[in-house]
């Protein structure tokens, strides 16, 4: 928003007019390109993923989703283990993180005084700046020790009469890929959803607890203002789940087979490419790893745009700064 | 208030204390990972931490060695990055607060906010089709420009954000002294907002000294002190990632130290841009 009061119509005239200022129309094309070339990178994205991926396009077209094998060796290419081992540690990071994450925005928004929201929110905050290897290092050497000797064998047997609970008990698996992405996404969930609760206006509140309500039953009508917002902070987890790299490639196991048991070892997408883009032989190998990225790519870019089209609709109009990344 | 309360209003009362203790025990864990997190990585990277360990290259197993040529190299890309990134970024910024309008700077926000979320992996790949292919090798380069494309979206909108704090009539008031645009952006409106858009790029640096991924198939890593942009070259976290999985004792200690070098940058960063910001937001 700028001073100068412009209509619509006139901004294009504007921004390349020739008549005006010379400094403005140099400044002003400047400025457009710059936003230009976000578009240019997004589109390249597309184009260079896609050109690269070009062989496997061709050889395995959709069957490359639906395929399980995955031997390079034969020069057999399928994703479908990776795309359940992103579905799969993604949605148990959700079913972990998003009671958490709504849990300590509703802490913090309606229920702290502001000495404590601040700096307990900067701590919480601070999750979200630990490097993935970071959290990877630990999974390794604490987290993945702990659920081997104590959270798995007791998981094994209270609830290993569910499919999910069953099998060798190793601490690198499906579970440990899951807890860690939880811990790594409820910092950007809960940063979503404080802003959104934020954003509903204090006059919600005020009637509800006029009519009687107590904190609590106030607190639902407060996330039922929020609801579409809060439901794009978990896509917003959702999509940073999918991709995240680094931590799950450390702590998943790598190995690309189906299994529902959340102790077996499983492969994401992104640790596929990280593990073995350095390694492959042929072109074909290459370029199957590429459209592995190119899947990747047009997901993460869907889900995050229903995401921020979610949260924008609620914080927009009332002014809400997004604070989350 | 004196009331009497039958059971319905009882039940309500304990369902709404349980339920608002419950959210305060999720902070409360929240903030306990954070702490457990932080001081074990302080508890095991003490104890490797040396001025060799600091300066030294990496040595094979048994030979100590250490992380000198892994800092510079961190240094060196983060130098790359925020020199590509950060004109890039608050250049984005600016248009999107003071220059366009109308549905193509929504759309352009739009994906701006989308980038942010794309996964970084995926810029590594992006980035090894367009720089290390046709270079044929790995480069500094290349993994500074890996970074920078993650730097801009962030830095974008943090800049954006800080330029619509700077009130209107600053800008009225210095187009009614005649300036052009151009300078009431390049004169009132950044230098009003300088400290915002600082603080920003602080923690997209934060942020990028992190970043793993990207770096696999760009800079790759090396061994030794860098000597051009146009080799592979070191970086703490890729480094941390490969004596991680390493097998062997003494790697992962060191990988804790180099954790601890790492932490150190990035939480320093934030610690000091909270102390400088506590006032403003």
């Amino acid at each position: 928003m700028s001073a100068v009061t412009v209509g619509q119509s006139s901004h294009w005239r504007r921004v390349l007019s020739p008549t005006g200022n010379t400094g403005d129309v140099v400044f002003r094309i400047l400025m457009l390109l710059a936003a230009l070339l976000m578009v240019g990178i997004v589109v390249a994205k597309a184009i260079a993923l896609s050109a690269d991926s070009m062989l496997s396009l061709r050889q395995f077209g959709f069957g490359f989703l639906t395929s399980q094998q995955w031997n390079p060796i034969k020069g057999e290419f399928g994703a479908l283990p990776f795309v359940y081992g992103t579905v799969a540690s993604s949605l148990i990071a959700l079913l972990i993180s998003v009671p958490f994450s709504l849990g300590i925005s509703i802490f913090l928004v309606e229920q702290a005084p502001y000495y404590i929201a601040r700096p307990v929110g900067f701590l919480v905050e601070l999750l979200a700046a630990i490097p993935s290897v970071v959290y990877g290092l630990w999974g390794i050497f604490v987290l993945a020790p702990v659920l081997r000797q104590y959270v798995e064998p007791a998981l094994a047997r209270w609830l290993g009469w569910l499919p999910f609970f069953r099998g060798t008990i190793t601490g690198i698996g499906l579970l440990t890929g899951g807890i860690i992405l939880a811990i790594m996404v409820t910092p950007i969930i809960s940063a979503v959803v404080r802003d959104v609760l934020a954003a509903v206006p204090g006059s919600q509140r005020e009637a509800a607890l006029a009519l009687g309500a107590t904190k609590w039953e106030m607190i639902r009508v407060v996330l039922v203002n929020g609801a579409p917002g809060i439901a794009g902070a978990v896509i917003l987890g959702l999509g940073r789940a999918l991709g995240e790299t680094m931590a799950v490639t450390m702590v998943i196991g790598n190995r690309p087979e189906i299994s529902f048991s959340l102790f077996e070892p499983s492969y994401t997408i992104a640790s596929a490419i990280a593990n073995e883009f350095t390694e492959a032989t042929g072109d074909l190998y290459l370029s199957a790893l590429v459209e592995l990225g190119l899947i990747l790519f047009l997901v993460t870019f869907i889900v995050n745009g229903i995401a921020r089209l979610l949260v924008w609709n609620v914080t927009r109009n009332t002014g809400g700064v997004g604070r989350a990344a | 208030m004196i009331a009497t309360y039958n059971n319905a209003d009882r039940t309500r009362r304990a369902v709404s204390a349980v339920m608002t203790s419950l959210t305060a025990l999720c902070t409360l864990l929240a903030v306990s990972a954070l702490l457990i997190i932080l001081s074990y990585i302080a508890w095991r990277g003490i104890g490797s931490l040396s001025f060799q360990f600091l300066t030294d290259v990496p040595r094979p197993v048994g030979e100590g060695g250490g992380i000198g040529n892994a800092i510079v190299g961190s240094l060196v890309l983060l130098l790359i990055s925020s020199v590509i990134g950060l004109p890039v970024g608050i250049s984005v910024g600016v248009y999107l607060s003071e220059v366009g309008r109308g549905r193509f700077t929504d759309g352009v926000r739009f994906i701006v906010d989308t980038l942010t979320g794309i996964p970084s992996i995926v810029t590594g790949v992006f980035v090894y089709a367009i720089l290390v292919l046709p270079m044929k090798h790995f480069s500094a380069l290349s993994g500074g420009v890996a970074l920078a494309l993650i730097m801009v979206p962030i830095v974008a909108r943090t800049t954006e954000e800080m330029l619509k704090l700077v009130p209107h009539s600053m800008r009225e008031g210095a187009l009614a002294l005649g300036a052009p645009q151009w300078r009431v952006t390049l004169g009132v409106v950044i230098p009003a907002a300088a400290p915002g858009i600082a603080t920003g790029a602080m923690l997209a640096i934060a942020r990028i000294s992190g970043e793993t991924a990207p770096l696999l198939f760009t800079a790759f890593g090396s061994r030794f002190f860098p000597s051009s942009l146009n080799e592979p070259i070191a970086s703490l976290t890729v480094q941390i990632y490969n004596y991680a999985i390493s097998p062997y004792d003494e790697w992962h200690a060191q990988a804790w130290a180099a954790t601890l070098v790492l932490m150190t940058l990035v939480l320093g960063i934030n610690i000091i841009v909270r102390f400088l910001t506590r006032k403003k937001f």
